[in-house]
């Protein structure tokens, strides 16, 4: 009885965690009542989504939601962030503890199917690939055979990384740690020969090592990681926004609407521009936001080029220059292509 | 009177109205228990989010550093629960048996008459009972094990190395048992069998006679001795194979990775350090007058240690003890925070965070220790009804 009672009250437990989170009509109507959108981000990736010393949120996911919010509210700044391990973070959108997850998160196809969420689109097609100390003398990821690699929990690199080292016949010892921080912590102690993790990743993390410049990164890349924003699914309108206001950023860029020129542009004649920016057709009310959303997220944000070359470019501690790269514009033979506004 | 009892409402029975109330009170837990099931699994419904358990016969995909059972990226996702579970059941249990010793031996300590020796015991106590279990974990991880210096730095390249300490590890050989192995079993085996009749034997001769039989000394010849002697007249029949320092890690070999050791470390002398207080408090609580006593009737101070306090003491330790136990088994998931991977960083982590089927793996591993708590739980009742003074 008393086996039965405690098996009970764990059920009622769980299902409490699951009621709570609740299943409230309309994303869009409950961040306008609450004031503010609660952006899920990663523990501190910097170029990404890092806190400086006085809790400030930078970085390219961070700008993603920081345009979110200039579309809703036409102001930039209304984001409230939480910081997510890998693991939490699908939990966290599901249960609605968060509106929307900007977290360097891969799009994979059972992360679409089968968890109830949906992903917007790409705001970096990343891969993933292998850092090691330059004394180990290792010039090719085929060499690495007997390693110890250090990853995250539950990840895709994590699994990566073990069809690769399969798929080639080689042995290696897995350390995977929960959090970010721990895993280099351990491959900076030498606990491991490899730390691997997306190529942005990389370079983000590699300015936490004591001696970045003694470590460097293998050529190859294993994998396809397009990093992308994730709604819930259940929400087809918030989908629509969160999915437009990534579009808008790289059709600014390609319309060659900045920050700098945005007042400007609002004047303009060709009508591509004029529905960008709202001053011809309706479309913004499909979406539930004011007309001038897209000039609002220009206008705070910037453009998808902007913010790229300000967190991640080749200007930035992470050296990830853009030209000629996946993650130039469609325009310049790169993968950043958004559906046109009509 | 009679006539007036017979017509009283039953309503006003006692008894009617105890079962009642019982009826009532389980009706309601059972809706309430009913009804979140029924709304969590609508809920799920309609989000598309997948349920059911169909997902433990899937492949995993990913590599786990130390299982006790044969394990590969290709196994299912059960086989991953159960590597969880025995690595749990693994850092748990040689924590336990450790932590038991520690414990007692810190307890006596603390009681001896020996100004040093009783002070070290009590600041081993103090420190390693106020200090908070986590960051013991990341203490003996991050400041003890992991600064030792790396296999490339400590091993030649393509030596044969038959014992060796890196940050990866305290690795020793691999040996194989061959066929002639199997005489010293049995000699255990028989060894073991024999000195439990030998102390049923010597409890019933002294019972009888007052004799005593030094039970102790000829079982551990017949358990070690023996089959020591066997095993060397066998030809020593066991074969090392040494490990081979390749270009990065040493390869072969038996390598207990530094995660374990600082989770074990951790977990018995946190554990231990409450154990200690635990075996003083039951030694102190026996009155001194049953020392006396027995001093009296010419008993020898190890047999009145053996003899009179244990057997009383015990009866006050293992119930508490049993707590240790539990709380070192439910600690041990905080291994966790290391990369040690137990069940919950391997099953209730990566597993699930693979599957996202998190109502599931989580109800899987609250499940897994609820039932090793309530085991342990009555394995201790057991042994308790088994110790406890019969009280006439």
């Amino acid at each position: 009885m008393k086996k039965l009672f405690l098996s009970c009250l764990s059920i009622a437990l769980l299902g409490g965690i699951a009621i709570a989170g609740g299943h409230e009509k309309g994303t869009l109507a409950a961040v306008k009542s609450k004031g503010h959108i609660q952006c899920g981000v990663s523990q501190g990736l910097p170029g990404f989504s890092n806190p400086d010393d006085q809790g400030n949120w930078s970085g390219l996911d961070v700008d993603y939601c920081r345009a979110m919010s200039a579309a809703v509210f036409g102001d930039a700044n209304k984001v409230k962030y939480t910081p997510l391990s890998a693991r939490a973070r699908f939990e966290a959108l599901r249960s609605g503890e968060i509106d929307v997850l900007a977290r360097n998160t891969t799009w994979t196809m059972q992360r679409d199917a089968t968890l109830g969420l949906e992903f917007v689109g790409v705001n970096y097609y990343d891969g993933q690939g292998f850092m090691v100390r330059k004394t180990l003398g290792v010039s090719s990821a085929m060499e690495l055979d007997g390693a110890s690699a250090c990853t995250n929990t539950g990840t895709t690199t994590e699994l990566n990384l073990t069809d690769f080292f399969r798929a080639n016949g080689m042995q290696f010892e897995l350390v995977a740690f929960e959090r970010a921080d721990e895993v280099v912590a351990a491959y900076d102690a030498g606990r491991c020969d490899v730390y691997t993790t997306d190529r942005s990743g990389l370079a983000a993390q590699r300015t936490k090592l004591s001696n970045p410049d003694d470590h460097k990164v293998l050529p190859e890349i294993i994998s396809k990681e397009p990093l992308g924003p994730v709604v819930r699914q259940d929400d087809p309108q918030w989908a629509d926004l969160a999915r437009w206001t990534l579009n808008a950023m790289i059709n600014a860029e390609e319309m060659g609407i900045n920050s700098g020129n945005v007042d400007s542009k609002r004047s303009d004649s060709n009508p591509a521009v004029k529905r960008l920016m709202g001053t011809e057709g309706d479309l913004h009310e499909a979406i539930g936001v004011n007309n001038d959303w897209a000039y609002n997220i220009v206008k705070q944000v910037g453009n998808y080029g902007e913010v790229y070359e300000r967190h991640v470019g080749a200007n930035t501690p992470l050296q990830l220059g853009r030209g000629g790269t996946v993650n130039d514009l469609w325009t310049n033979g790169g993968l950043i292509y958004a559906p046109p506004v009509r | 009177m009679t006539e007036r009892a017979a017509t009283t409402s039953i309503l006003n029975n006692s008894e009617f109205r105890r079962i009642l109330y019982q009826l009532l009170i389980a009706a309601l837990l059972i809706y309430l228990g009913w009804s979140i099931v029924e709304n969590t699994i609508a809920n799920m419904e309609a989000r598309d989010i997948r349920t059911g358990f169909g997902f433990l016969n899937e492949t995993a995909g990913f590599s786990i550093m130390m299982s006790l059972v044969p394990y590969e990226p290709g196994n299912t996702y059960g086989r991953v629960f159960i590597v969880g579970l025995l690595n749990t059941l693994l850092v748990a249990g040689v924590g336990v048996v450790l932590a038991t010793i520690v414990g007692f031996l810190v307890g006596v300590m603390r009681l001896s008459q020996n100004w040093v020796v009783s002070h070290l015991a009590n600041i081993y106590v103090e420190i390693f009972r106020n200090v908070p279990l986590l960051l013991q974990i990341l203490f003996w991880y991050t400041a003890v094990l992991k600064p030792l210096p790396g296999p490339r730095q400590v091993f030649e390249r393509n030596t044969e190395i038959y014992f060796g300490i890196s940050n990866r590890g305290i690795t020793g050989p691999e040996f194989i048992l061959l066929e002639n192995f199997s005489f010293t079993t049995w000699t255990i085996l028989l060894g073991i069998l024999f000195t439990i009749g030998m102390h049923r034997w010597s409890k019933h001769r002294q019972a009888a006679t007052g004799q005593q039989f030094p039970v102790v000394f000829v079982g551990l010849g017949l358990i070690i001795g023996l089959p020591i002697l066997i095993f060397l007249l066998s030809g020593a029949p066991i074969e090392f194979t040494p490990a081979k320092m390749g270009r990065f890690n040493l390869s072969g070999g038996i390598t207990i990775i530094p995660e374990f050791l600082a989770v074990l470390l951790a977990l018995a002398l946190y554990t231990a350090a409450f154990i200690a207080e635990i075996v003083r408090a039951g030694i102190q609580a026996i009155n001194y007058g049953q020392t006396e006593a027995s001093r009296a009737l010419g008993l020898r101070n190890g047999t009145t240690l053996k003899m009179v306090i244990i057997p009383q003491a015990m009866r006050i330790i293992i119930p508490p003890l049993t707590s240790q136990y539990l709380n070192l088994t439910k600690n041990s998931a905080l291994a966790a925070a290391i990369a040690y991977p137990d069940l919950v960083a391997t099953f209730a982590g990566t597993a699930l965070n693979q599957n996202g089927q998190a109502l599931e793996t989580l109800a899987i591993t609250m499940t897994v220790y609820l039932s090793l708590s309530l085991l342990t739980s009555a394995f201790m009742n057991w042994f308790n009804s088994r110790v406890k003074l019969v009280e006439r």
